[in-house]
């Protein structure tokens, strides 16, 4: 068993304290996105000592309102400081806000307001190529966020520079805070959205498995001449049935007795996985 | 009679920023024309990216190279670079702390007969109200010249509005006194402060000098720098007048003239005029035409000095 895959469980539980200590948070996409977040974290070339290294790789969380999953992940990679952040997210005067902020090391952007991150990833993949580097550029997006316009002037915009240093991932969890994802803005057929523009697309049957991630990053790595989408299926909520493909879980604070149960559930999907 | 915009001094700017820098770039949403950015993109290929009319992408992408270490600068219609991708000014440029400098062309009322989606009369207040974004209006080509030389030596985002018609020389080559976030004085006089931005700045100047010739002196404050609005320079040349009247190419609120009276209002209470384009479409004509019909020329602005000071 791959240990990211139990780790994953672990960073769940982290999630779960700190929206519980910091009064609630988006818990559903968290569980959705921790595995690509956690995949990609392990396999970048960044570390809190290169964070300001101009040839590290950059990673943009355009879903921003997952930032709890981000500071889990950050917190296990050394960059930030987990006691910290269940001590005081969200609460006054916090640098741990609900979104990321670029005053906290490791983190590239301040993102929120959906739809923006791509665009960034395609400068920031236009200027490592001026300036030759290596580096590659990550974004995260959520498959509600694709209902913005601006993800699609940045779609556009990779593939007319055939931006192969640039990945971007659509957390497919087919859920948003109004119900299911075709319910409210269908999003079509984004292959072929997407390879319309001149992108390379590889959709991971389970966006939850960090093999199958890992094995879609190295086919991303590989393909030049075109940026990669990877749409990855997941669960929103994955962890626990209680969440599981809820929309009412998109923002969430659990009450005593659900916070037991995922509790309970998380620790019940880890053992499960070390007996595989 | 100038026949050089401001654009195309920018432009020169740029390039000689250019030759010597390669990280600075310019950015253009398919608005090199317009932006006088053509011959940068021919002669800095390499350092020039064309975003196509994208502007909330125009600016998104220009932020993701500053993070990387460029010094972007996106050049595109006023009305749009600070309206449509507003948010992006706001998350990716300001509150990302990412050195971009966002460049309104054809600003205010430039574009004339084309109408109230191509004129930017909200754009100062809208860029002023984002914390951190900084708003200057130069007022003609030397001054231009001089801001953006300042520009390219800092590393915090800003919003400069440049008009689209070459505009008369406030300035001369030898004498353009200029500091960094200081207003300049023009004219000295005891009876009314005149303070404008940008293109009014020479319409002020020259009402100034009606007014001597009847008898009202008052002095001329170029405030290129709207924000952070220097607020001791203003304060300075409004000691003992009487009145002081704002004049710019915006909206009566939230622009060049709401900041002038707050800071007169708490800090030396008198009459405070704020002279703009109304809160409606303007009335369809050249600048020089419109600028006349609401009383934004030199005779205009002496009228309500005059008419002021009477009362």
């Amino acid at each position: 068993m791959n240990a990211l895959a139990v780790k994953a469980y672990d960073l769940r539980q982290d999630v779960l304290d700190i929206i519980v200590s910091g009064g609630g948070g988006h818990i559903g996409g968290d569980m959705s996105s921790m595995e690509i977040m956690l995949t990609l974290y392990n396999r970048m070339n960044i570390t809190p000592e290169t964070a300001d290294d101009p040839d590290r790789d950059r990673f943009v969380l355009s879903k921003g309102h997952c930032v709890e999953t981000l500071y889990a992940v950050l917190a296990d990679r050394g960059f930030l400081d987990l006691d910290e952040i269940k001590a005081t997210f969200s609460k006054f005067g916090s640098e741990y806000i609900g979104h990321p902020h670029n005053t906290l090391r490791g983190i590239e952007m301040n993102s929120g307001s959906l739809g923006h991150g791509l665009s960034v990833c395609v400068g920031m993949a236009l200027a490592g190529r001026m300036d030759g580097r290596t580096y590659r550029v990550y974004t995260l997006m959520g498959d509600g966020e694709l209902a913005e316009g601006s993800v699609w002037e940045g779609a556009t915009s990779a593939g007319h520079y055939k931006l192969d240093n640039l990945c971007a991932v659509i957390d497919r969890n087919h859920l948003q805070i109004s119900g299911t994802t075709e319910e409210v803005m269908d999003p079509g057929n984004l292959r072929e959205r997407l390879e319309a523009t001149g992108w390379h697309v590889i959709e991971v049957a389970d966006g939850n498995d960090v093999d199958q991630l890992n094995a879609a990053f190295d086919e991303a790595e590989k393909t030049k001449g075109k940026p990669t989408c990877i749409i990855a299926n997941t669960i929103k909520g994955k962890g626990s049935a209680l969440m599981e493909n809820k929309a009412g879980w998109h923002h969430h604070l659990p009450n005593a007795e659900e916070y037991a149960q995922i509790k309970a559930d998380l620790a019940a999907r880890k053992e499960a996985l070390l007996h595989e | 009679m100038n026949k050089i915009p401001n654009r195309a001094v920018m432009c020169d700017v740029l390039k000689e920023a250019a030759a010597k820098d390669r990280n600075v770039v310019v950015l253009c949403s398919d608005s090199r024309g317009s932006g006088s950015m053509t011959s940068f993109a021919e002669t800095y290929p390499a350092q020039f990216v064309e975003v196509g009319i994208a502007e909330q992408n125009l600016v998104g992408i220009a932020a993701g190279m500053a993070a990387c270490g460029k010094k972007p600068f996106a050049v595109s219609p006023a009305s749009f670079i600070s309206t449509r991708s507003y948010e992006q000014c706001k998350v990716d440029c300001a509150y990302s702390n990412t050195n971009v400098k966002l460049v309104g062309i054809s600003g205010g009322v430039s574009y004339g007969a084309l109408g109230m989606s191509h004129h930017s009369a909200q754009d100062i207040a809208a860029m002023s109200a984002i914390p951190g974004m900084r708003v200057y209006l130069p007022s003609d080509r030397h001054q231009t010249r001089k801001l953006f030389e300042a520009l390219l030596k800092d590393e915090q985002t800003a919003y400069i509005r440049l008009g689209r018609n070459p505009v008369e020389d406030v300035y001369t080559e030898e004498n353009v006194p200029f500091a960094m976030d200081k207003a300049t004085v023009l004219a000295e006089g005891s009876d009314a402060l005149l303070v404008a931005c940008g293109e009014m700045v020479k319409p002020a100047k020259d009402a100034a000098e009606l007014l001597r010739e009847q008898g009202i002196s008052a002095a001329v404050l170029d405030m290129y720098c709207v924000k952070p609005l220097d607020a001791e320079g203003l304060l300075k040349a409004a000691k003992g007048k009487k009145l002081v009247v704002s004049v710019e190419e915006h909206s009566p609120f939230g622009g060049l003239g709401s900041m002038v009276a707050q800071v007169i209002g708490a800090n030396d209470p008198k009459k405070v005029l704020t002279l703009a384009l109304p809160d409606a479409p303007v009335i369809t004509g050249t600048s020089a035409e419109v600028f006349r019909y609401y009383g934004l020329d030199a005779e205009g602005i002496a009228k309500t000095v005059r008419e002021a000071l009477k009362n």
